[in-house]
């Protein structure tokens, strides 16, 4: 059975769908959507383009979001963030992708997104374009975008992110200063955000922000699957601990045991050295 | 405003999961229970909302006998009534979960029903949507910020870019996202006159599972060995070296 794609301009999360759609064999029809965030008459406009179609979405918020509501307007099961398909068995995650999870669904055409970076990217295809029927839906109204202070965490390159060990908000100062020679942001843990240290744009992990820098950098953080689910994304690990048997040196590239309180600051004043300020 | 929460309990996972011998649940012997936490903002939300604009609040779960503790969690916080549609088996599929959710809330007299955007453990994104469905009511999801005033609600998604904003008219539903506030700790004589107050529950039955959960499964790559650069700061320059290696320093 042929499968409907939807993309987004731009987006790489996109274009892992579209691999995913061609793992179900059969043709795969890619279509873009105009105008206006809308989830309900967006699903509208797929569900007539789609017949009788399995339907894909990227496993973004959006992608999610359109697809659950395709999911209630035909009243069929939907698996979020799948990571493979056998047939009528789709492997999928939970937990954020700490746990998986196989499932059989039951239904003549299935309607999958695609977990974030389960899949490789296909070649940007040549979409249709919907133009959907507004009238009546929920729609954004405004979009707020705010004065850009820095690098934001989801874009960085090098984040520099605290845990319960850094112990006081005062106590990221140093983790500040080496974020900005790197030219990285600063991030932390759910702990962190729960005692009031930082604010919660700050938080790396399952319900806060996905990462994947080229290099993340988790100072006293232990390595609970809350947190490893929000940096799992990152190319490399270097894991700051006092405790060598933390979980966070299983999920690490690179490890550096003891007091992070003189570590960071000894790094800081290292690259300093080796650029000659 | 009348507000419904809908909760669910989920297992505390800390740093590593291991599975029941069956490897349909992960095994909770050592482990507490929590409200999920998008949910849980969306408790403390409630309360602000009527705090603010005066009304009612529910709190809503489907889960196993054991799931009272969460909605004891709920009214320990403040949450005025709670409700348990009790199940024999805790993990029912998403449209199961939907359907016998809204079939309690649709004749509740509630202004605003509030969810989690999606789930910690099953993490599904749809229940809230599909209860908007079936009860033809406007849905806007992944919100971090809400105002109500004179009938309307005026809502805040975070994006990319920012936040995209969304006026709908109540009743509505919302599911919202972690950050969207702080929630309040309640307080240990709160806590123990919500564990004497007994819970109403109503027994549901699981229809046939759309999407059957066949096995839970641990994924590969957790025992990564890191490389030791060293000890304290002792240790920086081979940091440092890895940064230049890395092409970051």
């Amino acid at each position: 059975m042929s499968s409907l794609v939807l993309i987004e301009p731009n987006d790489e999360l996109s274009l892992q769908a579209i691999t995913l759609a061609q793992s179900l064999g059969g043709d795969v029809r890619a279509v873009t959507i105009d105008g206006p965030y809308a989830p309900s008459a967006w699903a509208v406009s797929l569900v007539e383009a789609a017949g009788t179609d399995h339907i894909v979405a990227p496993g973004s918020d959006r992608g999610n979001e359109v697809l659950a509501h395709i999911a209630a307007q035909l009243d069929l099961p939907m698996a979020a963030n799948v990571t493979e398909v056998r047939g009528d068995e789709v492997t999928r995650q939970r937990w954020g992708g700490t746990l998986l999870e196989e499932v059989r669904l039951h239904a003549e055409r299935q309607l999958l997104s695609a977990a974030p970076f389960a899949f490789a990217p296909s070649d940007a295809p040549d979409a249709e374009t919907l133009h959907p029927d507004l009238s009546g839906a929920v729609q954004v109204v405004e979009q707020v975008v705010p004065d850009s202070g820095g690098i934001s965490l989801a874009d960085a390159k090098v984040v520099v992110s605290g845990g319960r060990g850094v112990g006081s908000s005062e106590g990221f100062a140093i983790l500040e200063e080496l974020a900005a020679l790197l030219e990285g942001a600063v991030g932390c843990s759910r702990v962190v955000t729960s005692a009031g240290w930082r604010p919660h744009t700050d938080q790396v992990g399952q319900t806060g922000t996905k990462v994947s820098p080229d290099l993340y950098i988790a100072c006293g953080i232990s390595g609970a699957t809350q947190h490893i689910a929000g940096c799992k994304g990152a190319k490399k690990l270097l894991a700051i601990n006092d405790d060598p048997e933390a979980t966070i040196f299983n999920h690490a590239d690179y490890a550096v045991i003891g007091n992070l309180h003189e570590i960071v600051p000894a790094i800081t004043a290292e690259l300093r050295k080796a650029r000659g300020q | 405003v009348n507000i419904a929460v809908c909760i669910k309990r989920v297992p505390e996972t800390g740093a590593r999961i291991t599975l029941t011998a069956d490897e349909q649940e992960i095994d909770t012997s050592y482990l507490g229970f929590t409200i999920s936490p998008h949910e849980e903002c969306a408790v403390e939300e409630a309360l602000r909302l009527v705090e603010r604009h005066g009304g009612t609040t529910t709190a809503v779960t489907l889960g196993p006998p054991a799931a009272a503790e969460q909605l004891q969690n709920a009214v320990a916080m403040g949450i005025e009534s709670a409700l348990l549609l009790e199940t024999e088996r805790s993990d029912w599929d998403p449209q199961a979960t939907a359907a016998a959710l809204a079939e309690t809330l649709r004749d509740g007299g509630y202004d605003l029903l509030l969810f989690g955007n999606e789930s910690a453990d099953s993490g599904g994104y749809q229940v809230g949507i599909r209860v908007a469905y079936a009860l033809d009511l406007p849905i806007v999801t992944g919100v971090k910020g809400i105002t109500v005033a004179d009938g309307r609600a005026r809502l805040e998604q975070e994006v990319a870019t920012g936040m995209d904003v969304y006026d709908v008219s109540l009743p509505a539903i919302v599911t919202v996202k972690e950050g969207l506030n702080l929630p309040r700790y309640p307080s240990v004589p709160a806590k123990l006159r919500a564990n004497r107050k007994p819970v109403d529950a109503k027994p549901v039955e699981r229809p046939a599972s759309r999407l059957e959960k066949l096995r839970l499964v641990v994924p590969e790559g957790q025992g990564k060995q890191a490389e030791i650069l060293g000890h304290g700061a002792d240790a920086a320059p081979a940091v440092v070296e890895v940064l230049q290696k890395l092409g970051i320093a």
